[in-house]
C-alpha cells in the first residue's frame, strides 16, 4: 500500500491526487486542516517541483505549499 | 439618544472583509491597537435606523485556534467584548473552506450573520443557492453581498438590526460531534459546569471542545479553574479514549465533523458547476509564476515601479520646495530681523518640517504602488516566486511579504512578521528588515541623487541601493542562521487570490491609511526632533553666536572623525545622522536647518545648491557623487529608527534583540560604507 504514496513533489502538474498522510507535528497538521486540506481531500497539482513550492488546487482556491511541507505531504494520484 | 450597536466582522483572508468594511463605513474609520499586543484594530462608524453602529474589522483568520496572534485576538474580542453581531464575510466562490470559519463561530454560540460576499462572481460560475433552505441548516441568516458594487449591504444592515430586535428566526444549530465524542465531551462539560465564573464568560461545550483539541490557550483558562485538576484529568482521559477508538487524534476528527456539517449543508441547499474562477487567473499564472519567467518579471516590475513613483512625483517635490522657499521669505519679512521667534519659525518650524513635507508625493507614490500590488493579488505571486530564493537563506516565501513591505515602512513590515509561525524565521525576518530601504529613507535620497546624479543615472543609483540592501540582507540572513538561529526552516501554506482589478476607492483607502501614518510621524516626532535640532543649533543664542560654536557643532565635530573614513567630513551631516535615530527622513530636515543656519545672511537657498556648493578646508568640493554614495549607503544601512526599536521591543518582548539591532546594523553601515569609499578611491573614482 505504501508504495502508492507519493510526496506531494513529486506529482507531475494538472494531475488529481487524494490526501493520504501529513507526516509532521500536531501544528502543522491543524494548519492544514483549517485550509481545508483533511486526509482523504482530493485537489489538483497545478505546479510543483522538487526544487521549489508548489500549487495545488483545492476546491475553488489556489494554495502554495512551501517546499518543505510538499515533502511532508504524501499523496496517492487517482 | 440614539441606540448603540456593535458589530464585529470576520472572515477568511481574500473574503473581501476589508471592501465589506469600506462599504459600511466608508471614511468614518480609525486605527488603533488591541490592547497588550501589537494587532491592528480597525473601526469604523455608521448610523443607520436611529441605532449609532461601530463595526470592527477583525483580523482575516481561517481559523479560531490558538494558532495564531491574530486568531487569539479574533477568538477573545468575540468572546470578551460580546460584540452584538458577527459577520462572518464568505468569499463565495469558495463556500466549504469559508464556511469552516463559521463553524467555529457557531461552537462560540455568538449571534452569526453569514456574507456570501463576490456573489457575483459565484453565480456567474453556477453557484446557485437555496437562501433559505442554507440558513436554516446553518441556524443563522445569509446575505448575498457584493461589496465593491454596494450590494447587499443594506440587507445586511437590516438583518443585524432583525438579529437586535428579533424575533430569532433561525434556530441555533449545535453541531454533532457523533456518539462517542458527544459522550466525552459531556464528561468534561459536567466538570466544567461547576465552575460558574468560567463558564459566564465561556460556552461551556466550547470550552470543552477546544479542550479536546488541546488548545494551547483554553488549557492555560482551565488550568486556572477551581477544578483544574479535575477537568484536565478527564481531558487527557478523553483524548486516549478517543484515540483508541479513532486510532486519530480527537482534534482531526472534530476538524471532520465540522467540514461534515458544511458539505451536507452544501450538498443539500448548495449547487454548483464547478469553477471558472481561476481560468484566466491560472493563464496569467502560467506567465507570471513561469519557473524561468517569474523572476524577471517580478524584478523588471519592481524596477518600473520605481520609475514610475520617482517619475510622477518629481514635478511635485519641485512645486512644493518653491512653495515653501516662498512661504520662509514671507514669514521672514513679518517678523523682526534677528529675533529668537523669526529664526525659530522660519529657520526651525518651517525649513525643518517643510523639507520632509516636500518628500509626501513620493511615500504616497510609493503606497500607491504597494496597493496595487496587494489589491490585485500579485503580493501573494511573489512569496510564490521568491520561496524557493528565500529557501535558500534559510527563510520561506512568507517573509518576502514582510520584506517587501519593508520597502514601504520598516514599522508596518515588522509587524507583518506577525504570520510567520516559526520563531526562529521571524527573529531573523525582523533583525534583516530593516536593510530593506524604507520610504523615511527616500528623501535623503532623493536629495542626494538630485543633487549629485543629475539626469539618467538618477534612477540607476536609487535601484543600486535598494539591490545593495538586498544583498546585504541576504548576508546577514545566512549568517544568522548559520550562527544564531540553526535548525531547519519551517514550512509554509498560503492562498493564492485570484488576480482581480484593484478598485480606485480601496487603492486610496489603503495609501492614505499608510500614507497618514508618515504624516502623523512628520506632524509630531519630526517636528520636535527640528524644533530640537534647531534650538540645538542656534544656542547658546546671541549676537556673536554661529553654527560652529553652537551646542550641534560641537557635538558634530565630536563624532566626526567616526565618519572620516568613509570619506564623510560634515560635521552637519554627523548631527544629521544623529537625528537620524528618532527618524530617518529627520536627516534632510536637520540638514535643512544646518544649511539654513549657516547661511541665514543669504536668505533660504535650496538645500540641494547649498551641499553641491560646500567646500572642504582645504577648498576641494565637500561632496564628490563617491562620497555623496557613501553616505547614502550608510544612511541605508544604519541603526532604524526610534519606532521601529520600540516595535521590535513589543514584538520580541525583550531589550535583547532591539539593542542588537540598533548596534549590528550600524556596525554593518559604517564597514560597508567604509568599503564603497576606499575601494572606490582605489578604482579612481573619486
Amino acid at each position: 500500500m505504501r508504495g502508492q504514496f507519493l510526496p506531494l513533489t513529486l506529482v507531475r502538474p494538472n494531475r488529481e491526487v487524494s490526501l493520504m498522510a501529513v507526516i509532521g507535528g500536531q501544528g502543522l497538521r491543524r494548519r492544514l486542516n483549517d485550509m481545508g486540506l483533511s486526509k482523504g481531500v482530493k485537489f489538483k497539482v497545478i505546479h510543483a517541483s522538487v526544487a521549489g513550492p508548489c500549487i495545488i488546487s483545492l476546491g475553488n482556491s489556489r494554495l502554495v505549499l512551501g517546499r518543505g511541507m510538499a515533502h511532508k505531504i504524501l499523496v496517492k494520484e487517482e | 439618544m440614539s441606540k448603540r450597536l456593535t458589530i464585529a466582522l470576520a472572515g477568511n483572508p481574500n473574503s473581501g472583509k476589508t471592501t465589506v468594511f469600506n462599504s459600511l463605513t466608508g471614511s468614518r474609520q480609525h486605527v488603533g491597537n488591541y490592547p497588550g499586543v501589537t494587532v491592528e484594530k480597525k473601526e469604523g462608524n455608521l448610523n443607520y435606523k436611529g441605532y449609532e453602529i461601530t463595526v470592527i474589522d477583525l483580523p482575516g483568520t481561517y481559523s479560531l485556534t490558538a494558532y495564531s496572534i491574530d486568531e487569539i485576538v479574533t477568538r477573545n474580542f468575540v468572546v470578551e467584548e460580546k460584540p452584538d453581531v458577527v459577520i462572518d464575510i464568505i468569499d463565495a466562490s469558495n463556500l466549504e473552506r469559508n464556511l469552516y470559519l463559521a463553524t467555529q463561530f457557531m461552537e462560540l454560540e455568538v449571534p452569526l450573520i453569514l456574507a456570501f460576499n463576490m456573489f457575483d462572481l459565484a453565480e456567474k460560475q453556477g453557484l446557485a443557492v437555496d437562501k433559505k433552505r442554507l440558513s436554516e441548516l446553518l441556524g443563522c441568516p445569509i446575505v448575498f453581498t457584493v461589496a465593491t458594487k454596494k450590494t447587499g449591504i443594506t440587507e445586511l444592515l437590516e438583518e443585524v438590526i432583525k438579529l437586535k430586535e428579533g424575533p430569532v428566526i433561525f434556530k441555533k444549530v449545535r453541531l454533532d460531534y457523533g456518539r462517542e465524542m458527544e459522550e466525552e465531551i459531556k464528561k468534561i462539560e459536567d466538570i466544567l459546569i461547576e465552575d460558574r465564573v468560567l463558564t459566564q464568560k465561556y460556552a461551556s461545550r466550547w470550552l470543552t471542545v477546544k479542550l479536546l483539541e488541546r488548545d494551547s490557550e483554553v488549557i492555560k483558562r482551565a488550568k486556572a479553574s477551581l477544578h483544574a485538576g479535575r477537568v484536565l484529568e478527564q481531558t487527557e482521559k478523553s483524548i486516549n479514549h478517543l484515540k483508541n477508538i479513532f486510532g486519530d487524534n480527537p482534534e482531526a476528527i472534530i476538524a471532520e465533523r465540522r467540514y461534515g456539517l458544511i458539505s451536507g449543508a452544501c450538498s443539500e441547499a448548495a449547487q454548483r458547476t464547478y469553477e471558472l474562477r481561476h481560468t484566466t487567473s491560472d493563464k496569467i499564472d502560467k506567465v507570471l509564476v513561469n519557473r524561468v519567467l517569474g523572476l524577471p518579471i517580478f524584478l523588471g516590475m519592481t524596477w518600473l515601479l520605481f520609475r514610475f513613483v520617482f517619475g510622477f512625483s518629481e514635478p511635485l517635490m519641485r512645486w512644493i520646495e518653491i512653495g515653501r522657499v516662498w512661504l520662509q521669505q514671507l514669514v521672514r519679512s513679518f517678523l523682526p530681523e534677528g529675533s529668537v521667534i523669526q529664526s525659530l519659525l522660519v529657520d526651525g518650524v518651517i525649513g525643518g518640517v517643510g523639507s520632509v513635507l516636500v518628500f509626501v508625493p513620493v511615500i504616497f507614490l510609493l503606497f500607491l504602488v504597494m496597493a496595487i500590488l496587494e489589491d490585485s493579488g500579485y503580493m501573494a505571486r511573489v512569496a510564490f516566486i521568491m520561496d524557493r530564493f528565500m529557501h535558500k537563506l534559510g527563510l520561506h516565501g512568507r517573509s518576502s511579504i514582510p520584506m517587501l513591505l519593508g520597502f514601504g515602512c520598516t514599522l508596518p513590515a515588522i509587524m507583518a512578521t506577525r504570520t510567520i509561525d516559526d520563531q526562529k524565521d521571524r527573529l531573523v525576518t525582523i533583525l534583516i528588515n530593516p536593510f530593506m530601504s524604507c520610504g523615511a529613507r527616500l528623501p535623503f535620497y532623493a536629495l542626494f541623487i538630485a543633487a549629485f546624479f543629475p539626469g539618467r543615472m538618477a534612477g540607476n543609483i536609487l535601484f543600486s541601493l535598494y539591490v545593495l540592501g538586498i544583498i546585504i540582507a541576504i548576508i546577514m540572513a545566512k549568517l544568522f542562521r548559520r550562527y544564531l538561529f540553526r535548525g531547519p526552516a519551517n514550512p509554509f501554506v498560503m492562498e493564492l487570490p485570484p488576480y482581480r482589478m484593484p478598485t480606485l476607492k480601496g487603492l486610496l483607502i489603503h495609501m492614505w491609511e499608510r500614507g497618514v501614518v508618515y504624516l502623523k510621524k512628520a506632524g509630531t516626532v519630526i517636528f520636535i526632533g527640528c524644533v530640537l535640532v534647531w534650538f540645538l543649533s542656534n544656542f547658546p543664542w546671541g549676537p556673536q553666536r554661529s553654527v560652529e560654536n553652537s551646542y550641534a557643532g560641537r557635538m558634530g565635530r565630536v563624532i566626526a572623525p567616526v565618519f572620516k573614513p568613509l570619506g564623510l567630513d560634515d560635521w552637519r551631516l554627523s548631527v544629521g545622522l544623529i537625528g537620524g535615530f528618532i527618524g530617518k527622513e529627520i536627516v534632510v530636515g536637520t540638514l535643512g536647518t544646518l544649511y539654513s543656519v549657516d547661511q541665514a545672511g543669504n536668505g533660504a537657498t535650496s538645500l540641494r545648491e547649498a551641499l553641491q556648493n560646500q567646500t572642504r578646508a582645504d577648498g576641494s568640493k565637500m561632496y564628490t557623487p563617491l562620497v555623496a554614495y557613501a553616505a547614502m549607503v550608510f544612511v541605508l544601512l544604519y541603526m532604524p529608527c526610534i519606532a521601529v526599536i520600540g516595535v521590535i521591543k513589543k514584538e520580541t518582548n525583550s531589550w535583547r534583540w532591539p539593542l542588537f539591532a540598533a548596534f549590528y546594523t550600524t556596525a554593518v553601515a559604517w564597514i560597508v560604507a567604509l568599503i564603497v569609499y576606499q575601494g572606490g578611491r582605489l578604482l579612481g573614482l573619486g
